[in-house]
């Protein structure tokens, strides 16, 4: 039985996790950064520890630190989150010669899926539809070159080792083959540790399909649906919705059948999702496994009414599934909108600082999945999502305006998020109409503007803010030094030697 | 400012030896602690109870602030020097907060001996006194004592730091400013009584504490009279009648809250201002300085070390890093406040005792505390070095140490031996506390020296009369010697004499200071002015 995890993440998803723990009656150790010590995820473990320094393979990334706090504070498992070490298979390796348990899949499983140019072979004798691509990683530009004739352009650059992505290009000519491919693999060391790339055939308005599984240590493997991620800006989904509005119900049993197979094929266990793009004609091609809890699983939850990071936990302590396949059904429609810390006037630029005020929308049917609070500083050093908006109601009509209102009701100052770009993205007719693709952005919104309306609504606010803060009056010093450190007034209950 | 890399090999065999060894050290020293802290006898606390009043712990938990530290001072003193063997010598003293200020608190423990003051109390009860006037700390005392205990009467009544400096302290204190508050918890007889009478404001608990220059028996005595301790010198009597009281209070928690409402309504505190930053914890674990400390004293080892497990970040800006390098001197912060570090990394040469010197000067220009991290034999020996001048260099340091006005911090943490401990500021220099690291040692010497010394005074005598000793001679003469030194120069022998302020563990090294130095900085940093230096 489990009754201590770590978890080697940080942000919303160690938050979400810690949540799960503290309901299962398990205790929990965070692991921070330099940069996170006052994380909300510090903040609700029962236990927090620094790893080191801000960069990743200082902090989230190291192993032997992040295993030696394990052992440390005893902690019997520990759930890697999504990135970071999440799909690492050496970690997992590592977790299962040191006897920690690994929340994610068994480190065999972890290494074929991770490896999509072993796992393409394998998909391939399997009988599995795949893009038609490289068989093995590139060597040389030559050899790059060469594939690329031979699948024919567009291309798509991909990280042997990665996600969400980093790492990701699309190459139209020969002329933009060897920049690109430098530049991927640069991107692929940095945020995998691994530089080896490869090229697939790049099609053309896909749509991104995703199905959920839950496979035990029993053999008992299920499929939970799928997701339809299709709205992605620089390769990154933004804006996740389930059932997908494309799908007959033939085609969703087809290839959920399809997904199951795939785990079997791979002898995987836990959870995972299985990509498949969706072409204009319904024809659709494995991508690969996403070997981790998805950052989109919240859709998944509310609209099957399984806790997915709970299951998780629930398998890796060696438990049955204890729901089969026919049982599970869909149940109405669930949305949910990624807010990052970003400019969606500015290419989607990272955007860094202090939040100075967090207001989350809340009511039937939201949910919010975050580790905001105001004061909290956001930092260059990780991926700048913020938190996680779903909404759910009985249609897809109704969960679409749902989530126009609870974006309306989303307050973060300080820095810039995209909220009302979703807002916008909402609104839009050829979303309103299900006509989602991977393009979708570039297509209709590239040269996305706020309103100029909420421009003037600002200037009235501040006005009013500062006659506020005249009204107020002066702060005596004696105030403002209480603010200052103070050790004897943060260090608790200390005694010597007690 | 630059982090220390550490060169410490954690996975050694030396490592886990030297760990495992002071682990035995802090064991041995936590389990005496526990057994000062636990008071009088079950009987003696039983019967405090039983009379409605509350142990002597428990009333400082109720006058501080909920869940602050505490810092206490000399927690063994009088340790193993009598018969009874009183815990703590039966008085608490430390510095705590309330309402948000750094106090100073002096407590009985009616449970050891009805609170009566040993030598040791005496000394205890000072040096608190002395450290709320070095740091312009309020003064609380909770008094429940029945004067001086008897049988040591000549320990502790005339001579000039015995029973009556306590009261001369209290006015010298009124004088300066720094609150003096008196809470009448329980008795407060003869002597005892000019506690609360000299305090600036005082709380007496009704039906429990008691104020008169004679008991009952006295007046019963003197004058035939007879009266009731309560119709005597009762808090109805104090605070309707005489005036020797101030405040009324029900019972134990009534009379602490009144005396936090005291506190509340004192000036508040003109802190010096430090230029203090985001505090940061050490990059390397503090636990490690276990395996660090050698289990031989005699053998050294980098004290950059233990300085990157003590200070924020491990960062360090160390000063004249290839100059006199057995004195590491540097700027570094703890817990957020600037510090200037002095620490032993050897013998002090000509070299070390200047770079010291001049290092001290920064210091004080700038108004930074300074700290210092004694391991020392003392300083270099020969014909070499006397001629080179070591003892005017010594000297420049000694000085330097002395006329220091920012507020100084000693830790012990190896050997402290001959006047290495003037050079690094032992007790007599002031600094505004001293702790010593369990594993430590003070000495004039080493034992191995001072019973070779000896012996070899006796074999010079021996040779005159035509004796010879064997080997075996030689050794049983000194083997009392090395047990005499070895048993005077442990940490315990100190701390009950007050030769420091008490034993802290390696570990808490860093939290001590930052409270220590946050209290130090309710006396504004002066100016620094020296004498002559010998040049």
């Amino acid at each position: 039985m489990i009754n201590k995890i770590l978890i080697a993440n940080r942000g919303e998803i160690a938050v979400r996790i810690i949540r799960a723990c503290k309901e299962m009656g398990i205790s929990t150790v965070a692991v921070y950064s330099e940069v996170d010590r006052k994380a909300l995820h510090v903040q609700l473990a029962d236990e927090a520890y620094l790893l080191g320094s801000p960069a990743p393979l200082e902090s989230y990334l190291n192993m032997d630190k992040i295993i030696e706090v394990a052992r440390m504070t005893k902690a019997c498992a520990i759930h890697p989150g999504y990135g970071f070490l999440a799909e690492n298979s050496e970690f997992a390796k590592r977790c299962e010669t040191e006897k920690i348990i690994f929340i994610g899949p068994n480190s065999k499983a972890l290494a074929l899926v991770g490896d999509k140019v072993e796992s393409r072979k394998t998909m391939t004798q399997a009988k599995i539809p795949i893009i038609p691509g490289m068989k093995a990683k590139g060597e040389n530009l030559d050899d790059f070159i060469n594939q690329a004739e031979k699948i024919g352009y567009p291309v798509l650059l991909k990280a042997s080792a990665g996600g969400g992505g980093k790492g990701m290009r699309i190459i139209n000519s020969k002329e933009e083959l060897k920049s690109s491919v430098e530049a991927g693999m640069r991107e692929a060391k940095s945020a995998f540790g691994d530089e080896s790339v490869y090229l697939e055939k790049y099609i053309q308005q896909p749509r991104h399909i995703e199905f959920q599984v839950l496979a035990d240590y029993h053999g008992n493997v299920v499929h939970l649906f799928e997701r339809e991620c299709s709205i992605q800006r620089r390769h990154q989904k933004i804006v996740e919705e389930t059932p997908s509005t494309i799908l007959t119900p033939e085609l969703r049993e087809k290839m959920g059948e399809v997904a199951v197979k795939v785990i079997k094929t791979t002898g995987y266990t836990n959870a995972g999702t299985v990509e498949f793009l969706l072409d204009k004609d319904k024809n659709y091609y494995f991508l690969e496994v996403n070997a981790r809890v998805q950052v989109e699983h919240p859709i998944t939850e509310l609209t099957i009414g399984i806790d997915l990071v709970k299951s998780q936990i629930r398998i890796a302590s060696g438990e049955k599934l204890t729901f089969k396949q026919e049982k599970l059904s869909q149940r109405g429609h669930a949305i949910e909108c990624r807010i990052y810390a970003e400019d969606p006037e500015n290419d989607f630029l990272p955007s860094f600082g202090k939040i100075l005020f967090v207001k989350e929308p809340c009511g039937p049917g939201i949910r919010n999945d975050s580790s905001l609070y105001s004061g909290l500083d956001v930092t260059m050093h990780y991926d700048p999502i913020l938190a996680k908006l779903i909404c759910w109601a009985e249609t897809r009509e109704e969960a679409r305006k749902k989530m126009i209102m609870a974006l309306s009701g989303y307050v973060i100052l300080g820095i810039k998020t995209q909220i009302d770009f979703l807002r916008d993205l909402m609104l839009h007719p050829e979303f309103i109409s299900g006509n989602t693709h991977t393009d979708f952005i570039p297509k209709y919104l590239s040269d996305w503007k706020e309103k100029k309306g909420k421009k003037k609504f600002v200037e009235q606010a501040l006005i009013g803010a500062a006659i506020g803060m005249l009204n107020k009056g002066k702060k005596g010093a004696r105030v403002e030094k209480k603010l200052m450190f103070d050790p004897w007034l943060s260090l608790g209950n200390w005694e010597i030697g007690a | 400012m630059f982090r220390i890399e550490s060169k410490v090999d954690t996975k050694s065999s030396e490592f886990k030896a030297n760990q495992e060894y002071m682990q035995k050290v802090v064991d041995e020293y936590k389990e005496v602690l526990a057994k000062m802290r636990e008071g009088g006898e079950p009987k003696d606390r039983e019967r405090h109870l039983k009379r409605g009043k509350t142990l002597v712990r428990d009333r400082l938990k109720l006058l501080f602030d909920k869940n602050t530290p505490f810092l206490e001072l000399s927690q063994l003193a009088g340790y193993k020097m009598y018969k009874e063997e009183p815990p703590c010598s039966g008085i608490i003293t430390g510095i705590g907060v309330v309402h948000g200020r750094e106090v100073l608190i002096v407590a009985n423990d009616a449970t050891v001996k009805g609170g009566t003051y040993f030598p040791s109390t005496i000394k205890k009860h000072v040096r608190a006194q002395e450290i709320a006037m070095e740091n312009r700390l309020p003064c609380v005392y909770l008094v429940d004592s029945g004067g001086i205990f008897l049988p040591y009467q000549s320990g502790t009544f005339p001579d000039k730091d015995h029973f009556g400096k306590i009261f001369y302290n209290q006015a010298r204190l009124s004088a300066m400013g720094i609150p003096q508050i008196a809470v009448v918890l329980g008795s407060c007889t003869a002597g005892g009584a000019y506690v609360p009478a000299m305090s600036d404001e005082a709380v007496i608990v009704r039906k429990q504490g008691t104020i008169f220059i004679g008991g009952p028996p006295l007046v019963k005595a003197a004058t035939g009279e007879e009266v009731t301790g309560e119709e005597l010198g009762g808090a109805d009597v104090h605070c309707r009648i005489s005036g020797v009281a101030d405040h009324y209070a029900l019972n134990d928690e009534h009379a602490l809250e009144i005396t936090r409402n005291i506190i509340e309504n004192l000036d508040p505190p003109n802190k010096f201002e430090l230029d203090v930053a985001e505090p940061e914890d050490p990059s390397y674990d503090p636990k490690e300085i276990y395996g660090i400390i050698p289990k031989d004293i005699r053998k050294s080892y980098d004290m950059r070390e233990v300085i990157a497990r003590v200070v924020d970040g491990s960062k360090f800006h160390e000063f004249k890093e290839l100059y006199g390098p057995t004195l590491v001197c540097g700027f570094a912060r703890i817990m957020g406040y600037p510090v200037g570090i002095i620490a032993n990394n050897g013998v002090l040469f000509s070299e070390s005792s200047l770079k010291g010197a001049h290092f001290i000067t920064l210091c004080t220009k700038r108004k930074i505390p300074l700290i210092f991290l004694q391991n020392i034999t003392g300083f270099i020996v020969g014909k070499q070095y006397e001629h080179q001048g070591i003892a005017k260099d010594g000297a420049k340091l000694v000085h330097a140490v002395a006329n220091a006005d920012v507020p100084k911090f000693t830790i012990i943490v190896g050997g402290s031996y001959g006047a290495g401990n003037y050079g690094m500021c032992g007790r007599a220099y002031r600094p505004r506390l001293l702790w010593m690291w369990p594993n430590a040692r003070i000495c004039v010497m080493g034992g191995d020296q001072a019973s070779n010394v000896l012996l070899d005074v006796k074999l010079r005598i021996l040779k005159k009369k035509g004796i010879i000793w064997t080997k075996e001679e030689q050794d049983r003469f000194r083997e009392p010697i090395l047990k005499k030194y070895e048993e005077e120069s442990h940490p315990f022998y100190s701390s009950a004499r007050l030769w420091d302020d008490g034993i802290i563990n390696p570990t808490e090294t860093r939290t001590a200071l930052a409270l220590g130095i946050s209290m130090s900085l309710n006396q504004l940093i002066p100016d620094t002015e020296y004498g002559i230096f010998r040049m």
